[in-house]
């Protein structure tokens, strides 16, 4: 187990289930062994603003939040949120990106444009994973799983085994939901393993 | 031990449930409002949802006379609106125990200031609690309960943002069984004559001088001996950001911050070379500090933003110097909030704007028509002040020989709002002879801070039915003749009558009526949506100026309309001169027909 306290900014857009997400990062480390705190600002995630929730865990983790350069990871279910939170990242860190567009209302009532190649831009500058977590998501059977799939590429740079997450999906989604969210974990993973970094 | 992961709100709601508390009660405010909803679990405590924060300590000093152990939360501002009951409890003291807790929003989150509601405590000469992790959370409102009563005062509990909204592992405890004793008069300490209140005062300050010493021996309080080149001084979640950056230095940790503990300060000052006092908000520990003369070097508020939230690498980056290399990003789209595709205050505002109306505003969803494309509201001072603020602008006006009909003036308030401030300024509107209109938006629940229910939805906190205020009957109570309630989809009738009354030269009230949609209720169902055909889009962009999430712009300035976001509402079907948006499927259920079977609903409750 790493004593080295680990920082994922979770960061998307109200109704994605980013809340859902970091519950089960959190809890899954916390079955692994460690303390663990998490912060977030939900005040008006369900008016379509961004979401942003941080999770760290370690051996004793003291501050809830970072700073500017004090995140491990991004995990971003939408890319414009992934450039937002660039800055929060350290220069050595990961950003695992849902290659997702939710066009924010400035740009939807035209004001401003959605910048182009936002993907390209998060690669020029750090260790980048992509994915289309939607239609892995689709692929798992449920749409609403892309959360979990999200989670599924994380845990592949996390020391947490896999056996916790899976337990973890299990006791906390919809009983319903639970054979889908394993799949689209597994899915998560595999593009992880995959990845060229 | 049994462990759960909490956030500080869950935390303080198990910590008095633990301490046995009996009755809980607040009116919301991020980042409060989750204690009280916490409280639902727990059956032995009775909670409830007050109309506004004075009302709810009222309530709760009442109880607490009578022996019941009881808790108010509310945000930072809400103790302003406590503020009366708050300092003459502190006269009264506490028979059963007594807890306030202020959250406070540094960096302001969702709030409109960044008061430090520490204080208060000072003020009023109320001791304060300040956690720093939900685990303590949970701890210090347990023990306050008894401390409350063994001092006989209130308690302040004061969280903040990070406190209240993270979660951190707690090890939970059982619950102690505390009789209610029932209530005894007490005339000379209870009945603040000033024969009476004379003797209290001298109470507070012989029981501030017992305060002091129990801070001297309080386990929360205490010295983390370290490196003594560095002496650290914090509270609350500074104190973590503090030793996240400075494990090895040498720390005053005080979880009581009122009345605070001189011995244990100078034997810390006498420990170390020089002190840092990190603390948001305001120097109020600093201030403390440099009084005391304690002989070493104290830095503060010089090196430590008085504004915004901390973190540790601002922590880091004003004590050491040492700036972050972070990636620097160019401008982008930010994403502000907006109203819910189908939100019923979306036509209020769009009509607003076309009338060229000025707009007084409030606090709520609704707020949210100030921003643009609606740009529907010029002011929001706090909870309550929109109906004040445009009668205030109707005098001045008025004194100038004009009539201050000719400046449309409006004051918009949600129902929720209405009933926690906004009746008074009506009666005083009402009584002086004011003409201004009163838009209320009853979406009958109290939707910005997470849909809590309030008098006029009939359902309590509990789940079970309660009462329901009648909201053109109390309005009619006042006296206010030109009572109007008008469906906020009927966008032709509430055009007319907006138009008419603020033309009319007697004070006039409108009710626009509508339920949230995101009501559980309108929630659960599945809703077909709206299609623009681009062949009939003439680009005249009236529909663009709802800022219905739901609809964008094409690169060839056409609308097109997002069927995931979309609930049907028919809107913008309504704003649309040329017939070019149309329903998916005009026999499936959409959000106006959902709504007015929930409108149907809350009829059949009224007879
Ligand atoms: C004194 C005070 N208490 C509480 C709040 C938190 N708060 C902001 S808006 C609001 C309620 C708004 O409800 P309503 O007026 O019904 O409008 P809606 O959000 O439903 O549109 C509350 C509780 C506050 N800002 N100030
Ligand atoms: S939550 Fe309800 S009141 Fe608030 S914006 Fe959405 S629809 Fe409107
Ligand atoms: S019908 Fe029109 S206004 Fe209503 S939600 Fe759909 S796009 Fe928005």
């Amino acid at each position: 187990m790493g004593k080295e306290t680990r920082t994922v900014i979770v960061a998307g857009v109200g109704g994605q289930g980013i809340l859902l997400a970091s519950n089960l990062l959190s809890e899954a480390a916390m079955e692994a062994g460690y303390d663990v705190k998490k912060s977030e600002i939900h005040g008006m995630s369900q008016r379509g603003g961004d979401v942003i929730s941080t999770v760290r865990f370690g051996e004793k983790v003291y501050s809830p939040i970072v700073g500017l350069a004090g995140a491990d990871v991004i995990l971003a279910f939408e890319k414009l949120e992934a450039m937002r939170n660039l800055p929060y990242l350290k220069k050595d860190g990961t950003v695992i990106v849902n290659d997702y567009r939710i066009d924010p209302l400035p740009v939807a009532s035209g004001y401003m444009d959605y910048p182009e190649g936002i993907i390209e831009y998060l690669r020029e500058r750090v260790k980048t994973i992509s994915l289309d977590a939607r239609q892995l998501a689709e692929k798992a059977g449920n749409i609403k799983t892309m959360n979990v799939v999200m989670l599924g590429v994380l845990s592949k740079s996390l020391d947490i085994p896999e056996e916790i997450w899976l337990r973890v999906i299990e006791r906390r989604v919809p009983k319903k939901a639970i054979e889908a969210n394993k799949v689209a974990f597994r899915l998560g993973r595999e593009v992880a393993e995959n990845a060229e970094l | 031990m049994k462990k759960a992961i909490l956030s500080g709100n869950e935390a303080i709601a198990r910590g008095f449930w633990e301490g046995g508390g009996h009755f809980a009660n607040a009116y919301p405010g991020t980042p409060s409002t989750e204690i009280l909803e916490s409280m639902v679990q727990y059956p032995e405590i009775r909670a409830q949802w007050a109309v506004n924060e004075k009302t709810s300590l009222e309530i709760a000093l009442g109880a607490s006379f009578a022996g019941a152990r009881s808790l108010v939360a509310m945000k930072h501002v809400g103790l302003n609106v406590a503020a009366d009951p708050f300092f003459s409890a502190s006269y009264i003291g506490a028979t059963g125990g007594l807890l306030v807790v202020t959250c406070d929003d540094p960096g302001m989150h969702s709030s409109q200031n960044e008061q430090d509601n520490r204080w208060y405590a000072l003020h009023a000469k109320v001791p304060m609690f300040e956690p720093t992790d939900s685990h303590e959370a949970k701890e210090l409102t347990r023990q306050a309960l008894s401390l409350s009563e063994k001092f006989d005062t209130p308690w302040l509990i004061r969280s903040t943002t990070r406190i209240s909204h993270s979660l951190s592992i707690v090890e939970l405890g059982e619950r102690e069984e505390v009789e209610i004793k029932g209530y005894e008069p007490d005339f000379e300490k209870r009945n603040l004559l000033p024969v009476n209140a004379r003797k209290r005062h001298e109470v507070v300050e012989e029981r501030t001088l017992k305060l002091r010493e129990f801070a001297e021996n309080f386990w929360g309080n205490r010295i983390e001996e370290g490196d003594p080149s560095i002496g650290i001084v914090a509270n609350g979640i500074s104190y973590q950001h503090a030793k996240e950056v400075f494990p090895e230095a040498t720390f005053l940790k005080l979880l009581m911050t009122w009345p605070l503990p001189d011995e244990l300060i100078r034997e810390f000052a006498s420990k170390v070379k020089k002190i840092f006092v990190v603390e948001e908000g305001d120097p109020y520990l600093e201030t403390y500090l440099r009084a005391m003369n304690l002989g070493v070097e104290i830095i503060g508020k010089e090196k430590i933003p008085m504004t915004g939230e901390l973190n540790p690498t601002i922590v880091r980056e004003a004590l050491t110097g040492e700036k972050p290399s972070y990636f620097e990003i160019p401008k982008i789209p930010h994403r502000p909030p907006a109203l819910c595709p189908g939100c019923p205050h979306t036509p209020v505002f769009y009509i607003l704007k076309r009338l060229k109306a000025n707009v007084t505003g409030d606090i709520g969803c609704y707020t949210l028509g100030a921003l643009p494309p609606l740009s529907a509201m010029d002011t929001c001072v706090e909870m309550g002040g929109s109906v004040g603020n445009a009668y205030g602008i109707e005098i001045a006006e008025a004194m100038r020989g004009l009539d201050p009909r000719k400046k449309k003036l409006v004051a918009v308030i949600g129902d929720s709002t209405f009933y926690h401030s906004g009746v008074t300024p009506l009666i005083d509107l009402f009584y002086n002879n004011g003409i201004t209109t009163v838009i209320i938006l009853d979406n009958s629940i109290t939707a910005m801070t997470g849909h809590q229910e309030n008098p006029g939805s009939g359902v309590t906190l509990k789940g079970v039915p309660g009462r329901r205020v009648d909201l053109e009957k109390l309005v009619r109570g006042i006296g206010v003749e030109h009572v109007y309630t008008v469906d906020s989809f009927d966008m032709k009738t509430l055009k007319e009558v907006i138009n008419r009354e603020i033309h009319r030269n007697e004070p006039s009230v409108i009710i626009a009526k509508r339920p949230c949609v995101l009501l559980p209720q309108m929630k659960k169902r599945k809703y077909t949506y709206a299609i623009a055909d681009p062949e009939k889009c003439t680009s005249c962009t009236l529909c663009w100026k709802l800022g219905c999430p739901a609809i964008s712009v094409t690169k060839d300035k056409k609308t097109w309309i997002n069927p995931d976001l979309c609930v049907g509402c028919e809107v913008c079907i309504d704003v649309c001169p040329v017939d070019a948006i149309y329903l998916a499927d005009p026999n499936a259920d959409n959000a106006r027909k959902a709504g007015e079977e929930v409108l149907g609903w809350v009829k059949k409750q009224e007879q």
